[in-house]
């Protein structure tokens, strides 16, 4: 037991000693969702409608920037002692998603305190099952990223698959316009879509519309799409191969 | 200690490791000396885990590296080229980190880290950033790293590539002392010649096969007698014309001429006496590595 949650308890919290020493990095990531709500949202005299989405972008743009850091933590850096070293390799995996799940939560919380902007006001009993769902949401973005990353051998590649994956994958996600009102075709793919339960579920805690199909349903896809991934991430990292691990 | 037993290895159709066996006895400092590309990583990446060959076993103090691997990582300290610090961290935080992964934790990981920096001479620097840290100090955060769980085997790659000459002997006086000290066993690669002549003994790897493999002294005496390098104008023209007249079969390498030869100091004279004004300069040496490596391949390590 100990050997394997000492390992995922100090890679958990090493990325939170390397994010508390990299403050600006909360700029980064929640600046340009900020920016980019306040533009629509005032454009369209309508901030609530795109605040669960932009809240969402926040989380995913921090999950993507921690988990990118394992293409270059295995070109030259601490992966490789972990990958060498006797850890069970879901154990690391599991402390890095956990780690990079917490940064994106707590820039998710960030977001959260503009909230009022978007004439959400929040019940301090409330702010439990809200951070709750932001926690959830940040832990399946993150083990989406880790997937994607894990593999991968460049960050060039990774930008790639952020424009052509991730990005338009939350634009169909209820973040932009409302199921409801969508064309059959983007509404068939919105369904299908596991983000479009993590934008309900926070519709749905916040008080904002388009929060259908309720909290219940919302939670279970999303929990089951981060379970999912996770599974998929301890996989890959448990695979022996005739390739270099580094 | 190191058992390696036909080892082969392809990345798609280029052959990186042919047929590749080798022994490492308890306490030996063993190299393997080779240019880039020669096959030393993938022989590295095979013994330190990171993957596991096409064909071939090798087994690291009695375990086998492809079916055990969690056992090979519990008995084998591995030194990167790369750096493995998290620059982010301080040299203690990298540490503690690399103890955890290992399972320990409490008096006896403080006890363990308070001894590797004292060996290593970093207690002065426990609490700096690894980015602040000059690259020979870095390089011995990573050895103490290597060393927290007392490993039976370090494995070490070109860990003194990038460091200056007083790092390097710095370093070689660490390694040393964890052999005569410790009885730990170490194998490291290397192109630097100078490291390698300090290897109890080593192999010369080239295109993925063992070309030569002997002490230091052994591998020198393969070159009977002395080598002299000359510098021509037209060294295509003078090689014919030498081994015409001497008997001797030179070798052009970047631009000079090199002859192995028994009583190289007569064979100056004579060839400067013979080719009057064709030569620039004459130089004659006793056999290096780097020598055998050319004997063996007819390429330079570098």
């Amino acid at each position: 037991m100990r050997s394997f949650f000492l390992p995922a308890a100090t890679l958990w919290q090493r990325e939170l000693v390397r994010f508390w020493r990299q403050k600006s990095r909360v700029l980064g990531v929640v600046a340009s969702p900020l920016v980019f709500w306040l533009l629509i949202g005032y454009g369209s005299n309508d901030l609530g409608r795109f605040y669960s989405g932009a809240l969402v972008l926040t989380v995913m743009f921090s999950a993507i920037f921690s988990t990118i850091s394992i293409i270059e933590d295995r070109r030259e850096g601490f992966l490789l002692s972990m990958l060498v070293s006797p850890a069970p390799r879901t154990s690391m995996v599991l402390g890095k998603i956990l780690g990079s799940a917490t940064l994106a939560w707590i820039q998710g919380l960030i977001f959260l305190a503009f909230a009022p902007l978007a004439g959400v006001s929040i019940h301090p009993l409330d702010l439990i099952p809200i951070a709750a769902a932001i926690f959830l949401i940040s832990f399946t973005l993150t083990g989406l990223g880790f997937v994607i990353a894990w593999r991968m051998e460049s960050t060039a590649g990774f930008h790639a698959i952020m424009n052509l994956l991730l990005v338009p994958m939350w634009m169909v996600s209820g973040s932009l316009f409302p199921m409801a009102t969508a064309h059959g075709v983007i509404r068939a793919i919105m369904w299908i879509n596991p983000l479009t339960y993590s934008i309900t579920l926070l519709n749905g805690l916040l008080g904002l519309p388009n929060a259908n199909p309720g909290a219940f349903v919302s939670t279970i896809v999303t929990a089951a799409f981060g379970l999912v991934l996770l599974l998929i991430s301890g996989f890959m990292a448990t695979q022996k191969s005739t390739k270099s691990a580094a | 200690m190191i058992e390696v037993k036909n080892l082969t290895h392809r990345y798609g159709d280029r052959v990186a490791l042919s047929n590749v066996s080798f022994e490492v006895k308890k306490g030996e400092i063993f190299g393997l000396l080779g240019p880039n590309g020669g096959g030393k990583s993938t022989l590295f990446r095979i013994l330190s885990t990171m993957m596991v060959p096409a064909s071939g076993a090798a087994v690291i103090a009695g375990h086998d590296v492809e079916r055990e691997p969690a056992a090979v990582r519990r008995s084998v300290g591995v030194v990167f080229q790369t750096q493995s610090l998290d620059k982010a961290l301080t040299v203690e935080e990298n540490l503690r980190a690399q103890g955890h992964l290992h399972g320990l934790s409490g008096a006896d990981l403080r006890d363990r880290m308070e001894r590797a920096m004292e060996r290593l001479g970093l207690a002065d620097r426990r609490k700096d950033l690894v980015e602040t840290l000059s690259g020979g100090l870095r390089r011995r955060v990573e050895i103490a790293k290597a060393l927290l769980h007392r490993p039976q085997v370090l494995l070490m790659d070109e860990a003194s590539s990038g460091l200056d000459p007083a790092a390097r002997r710095d370093l070689s006086r660490h390694v040393e002392s964890l052999r005569e000290n410790d009885g730990v066993t170490i194998l490291l690669t290397t192109h630097i010649l100078e490291e390698a002549g300090r290897c109890d003994r080593l192999i010369l790897l080239h295109q993925g096969s063992i070309v030569a493999h002997g002490t230091p002294a052994e591998l020198r005496a393969r070159i009977g007698g002395d080598v002299v390098v000359l510098e021509v104008a037209d060294t295509q023209a003078m090689a014919a014309a030498i081994e015409q007249r001497f008997h001797v079969h030179p070798s052009v390498m970047d631009g000079q001429l090199r002859v192995e030869i028994k009583d190289g100091h007569r064979f100056i004279t004579e060839v400067v006496e013979a080719f009057p004004g064709s030569i620039d300069s004459v130089g004659l040496h006793k056999p290096t590595l780097e020598d055998v490596f050319v004997h063996e391949t007819g390429a330079s390590i570098a």
